[in-house]
């Protein structure tokens, strides 16, 4: 009937258990962040503001979920039917990113129970990007929810709810194309206000935006690969590499052009010695700069990105570019002035493992009860 | 011919961006004509910090002890109950007042009431607002989220989230003018400036202190200079002293577009904690590059018409294929087919 199909196998493996235990834990150190305040549970202060919630879990975390986002560009922008198989996980775990992104927003807060103001155009500031950022991103929320819902009304037989939806969901596909490519540029944008704070070899300023937007488009390319691998060798299903391979083309261009930008802009402006000061943030701009150029040497031969292993590896080493990016530039490289520190406490890690660890446990018990994953006879 | 319409649809957003890029890149904000301010004068202030202790007074703020002895504010810098603190310089032998080689200095460290300020231009919820007529920076804890946008986007990280608090909200200076203690409205000093033995902080409209600053910095080393307490335009309430050797740099005329609180010293304004900026503010910046891409929302429509058009030709096909409306929405294998 459907093309997709639910994994068979019961729902609590030890690993789930396991997970389950880190979750646990990741919630008790929530609670005391509700009853005693930020500061009894995370290490961010004065000149440290924003630590491994906001960074981690909204700033990573958000574009390691674009997986939907950039497979829905290829698919119906571009029209590539065959990449087909692979969107509704991507979907999904593009929601859970997002939804997890969102709670991680929501509990890093300082006044989270007055975050409806942010709903209230009387309260908005058409300056801020943050307002961009919050206003699109809750909006992208409900839009992967209704991008996915058809595995849910597949599941439950209505054919005629399935049939409207199908009428009007171009409409929200474009939606999904089109409010990614608004909040993840913004990420980058928010990065612009914080001046002199943020390290040379990051603040772009004007070009902010685009880099934000270029990585976090290859971001969700790699975790594409990187979970449709997983899926194969986990439960045992027939791997796609001949597909996932196909998909380096998109990513070759992106890297390209983003290194293009990355060094023009620090080239014209007088910033590439930084890169190579010895310190700190020259050295993990090399590293990130590895980590960028290593998937372009992998995907840039026929015979390297065919490989299911390598192809693997570069697109892991991918995702901890992006990740390096952004890490890099809220919170390793960034300044506030002498007699600041920050390194995230043991319970703040806590909970951005166990936020972690519930998104897994959700999508393995999405994909063993919903027609997610693509059918391994089809044709 | 469907890359071409949405290459099509992507030029039209293309070109919208850049009409309203060309008139939206906007300049630093200029000063309000009667923008109140402070001017700290380093080599006049003699460390006291009466202004710490008034101002916890008058803002209701609780003292920071430091271990057991009890005598004084241990403020260590700006925090959720402390808006203002003095700090000190010092260098090697620490003889001489106002010298940085062998020398001390005192430092102030308060929200500047900057012109064009990065806070405002952040917060998402205005709950962060420029006064129209003083300048003065207001905050409504009403309607903040504590997102603490404000704190990473102020160059001198001067406000601050009370991280010991369920229930916390941002603090910083307002001016003693906020709702409940309105000392400016009342024609009073902010208290600081009231308490302040020797002029230190001196309280003005941000153009007269201007003016005092740049006097100041010509008096010749040595030279008699008659120093105004409180106002600057008191001329009862004045002593007179020699003028020091001062740098010459008013701190906060033009860094990040100006700031309302001014500082001069003797020691280079780095030595006591104020950091270089450029003159161009990051808000305006930030806000260029916002309104450039969300003007009117223009460029999201126009890509969001287009993406939808391209879409819908990209997906309908599959559905005429399939009367039941079933099948999940996959497009014909050949990508091509349809190309001329």
């Amino acid at each position: 009937m459907s093309e997709h199909q639910q994994v068979e196998g019961k729902i609590l493996t030890l690993p789930f258990m396991f997970l389950g235990v880190l979750a646990a834990i990741g919630l008790y150190f929530l609670g005391v962040r509700f009853t005693d305040g930020l500061g009894a549970v995370a290490n961010i202060n004065s000149g440290y503001p924003w630590g491994i919630w906001v960074v981690y879990d909204v700033v990573v975390g958000t574009a390691l979920a674009c997986g939907g986002y950039a497979l829905a560009f290829v698919i119906y922008v571009f029209n590539k039917g065959k990449y087909h198989p692979l969107i509704r996980p991507a979907i999904l775990a593009s929601l859970f990113g997002y939804a997890l992104g969102g709670f991680g927003a929501f509990f890093d807060m300082g006044r989270y129970w007055q975050f409806y103001n942010i709903a209230m155009p009387s309260n908005w500031n058409f300056n801020s990007v943050m307002l961009e950022v919050g206003l699109c991103v809750i909006t992208y929320i409900f839009v992967l929810f209704i991008e996915f819902a058809p595995a849910l009304l597949e599941k439950i037989g209505a054919k005629s709810a399935l049939r409207w939806l199908n009428k009007v969901l171009f409409f929200f596909i474009a939606l999904g194309v089109l409010l990614p490519t608004m909040h993840q540029s913004s990420l980058g944008s928010l990065l612009i206000i914080m001046g002199s704070k943020v390290h040379p070899l990051w603040q772009s300023l004007q070009w902010q935006p685009l880099m934000a937007l270029l990585t976090a488009l290859t971001m969700g390319f790699s975790i594409v690969i990187f979970e449709a691998s997983f899926a194969a060798v986990g439960f045992n299903r027939r791997p796609e590499t001949p597909l996932l391979a196909r998909l380096s083309k998109a990513i070759i261009w992106l890297i390209s052009v983003f290194l293009v930008v990355r060094l023009a802009e620090l080239v014209l402006r007088g910033k590439l010695g930084f890169a190579f000061a010895g310190d700190l943030a020259g050295n993990m701009f090399l590293l990130e700069m590895a980590l960028f150029i290593f998937p372009l040497v992998v995907m840039l031969s026929r015979g390297r990105r065919d490989n299911a292993r390598l192809l693997l590896f570069a697109a892991v080493s991918l995702l901890f570019a992006g990740a390096l990016y952004r890490f890099n530039a809220f919170l390793i490289a960034y300044n506030p002035g002498p007699g600041y520190s920050y390194f995230p406490s043991v319970p703040e890690i806590m909970v951005t493992v166990g936020i972690v660890a519930i998104e897994i446990m959700a999508y393995l018990v999405f994909v063993k009860k919903l027609p997610v994953l693509h059918s391994a006879e089809h044709a | 011919m469907k890359r071409r319409d949405f290459l099509k649809a992507a030029a039209g957003g293309a070109a919208a961006l850049c009409s309203a890029g060309s008139a939206e890149a906007r300049p630093n904000k200029e000063p309000l004509e009667n923008a109140i301010g402070i001017l700290y004068d380093a080599t006049l202030c003699v460390g006291c910090k009466a202004c710490v202790r008034a101002c916890k007074e008058i803002n209701g703020l609780p003292p920071v002890i430091m271990g057991e002895d009890v005598q004084y504010d241990a403020s260590r810098g700006v925090s959720g109950s402390t808006y203002n603190v003095i700090k000190v310089y010092k260098n090697g032998t620490s003889e001489a007042k106002d010298r940085e080689i062998d020398g001390f200095s005192f430092a102030k460290k308060s929200c500047m009431h900057c012109v064009d300020p990065a806070c405002v231009s952040g917060c998402p919820v205005s709950a962060l607002t420029k006064n129209p007529v003083s300048g003065i920076v207001q905050y409504n804890a009403d309607t903040c989220i504590g997102c603490r946008n404000c704190m990473v986007a102020c160059p001198f990280s001067i406000p601050q989230y009370e991280y010991h608090d369920a229930k916390g909200q941002i603090q910083k200076c307002l001016f003693c003018n906020q709702a409940g203690v309105e000392r400016i409205s009342q024609g009073l000093l902010p208290g600081c400036a009231d308490v302040c033995p020797t002029g230190a902080t001196l309280f003005g409209t941000r153009k007269e202190l201007l003016a005092e600053a740049k006097k100041r910095l010509a008096s010749k080393p040595g030279e008699t200079y008659t120093y105004a307490r409180g106002r600057a335009s008191d001329e009862l309430h004045t002593h007179e002293k020699d003028a020091p050797a001062y740098q010459q740099h008013i701190y906060g005329e033009h860094e990040v577009g100006g700031t309302q609180v001014m500082h001069i010293a003797g020691v280079p304004l780095k030595k006591l904690g104020m950091p270089e900026l450029p003159e161009r503010s990051y808000a305006s910046i930030a806000e260029g590059v916002q309104h450039t891409l969300y003007k009117g929302m223009i460029a999201p429509a126009i890509a969001l018409a287009g993406l939808a058009y391209v879409v819908k030709r990209n997906t309908s096909k599959t559905d005429q294929d399939d009367p039941d409306g079933q099948n999940s929405r996959r497009p014909g294998p050949n990508n091509d087919r349809g190309e001329p």
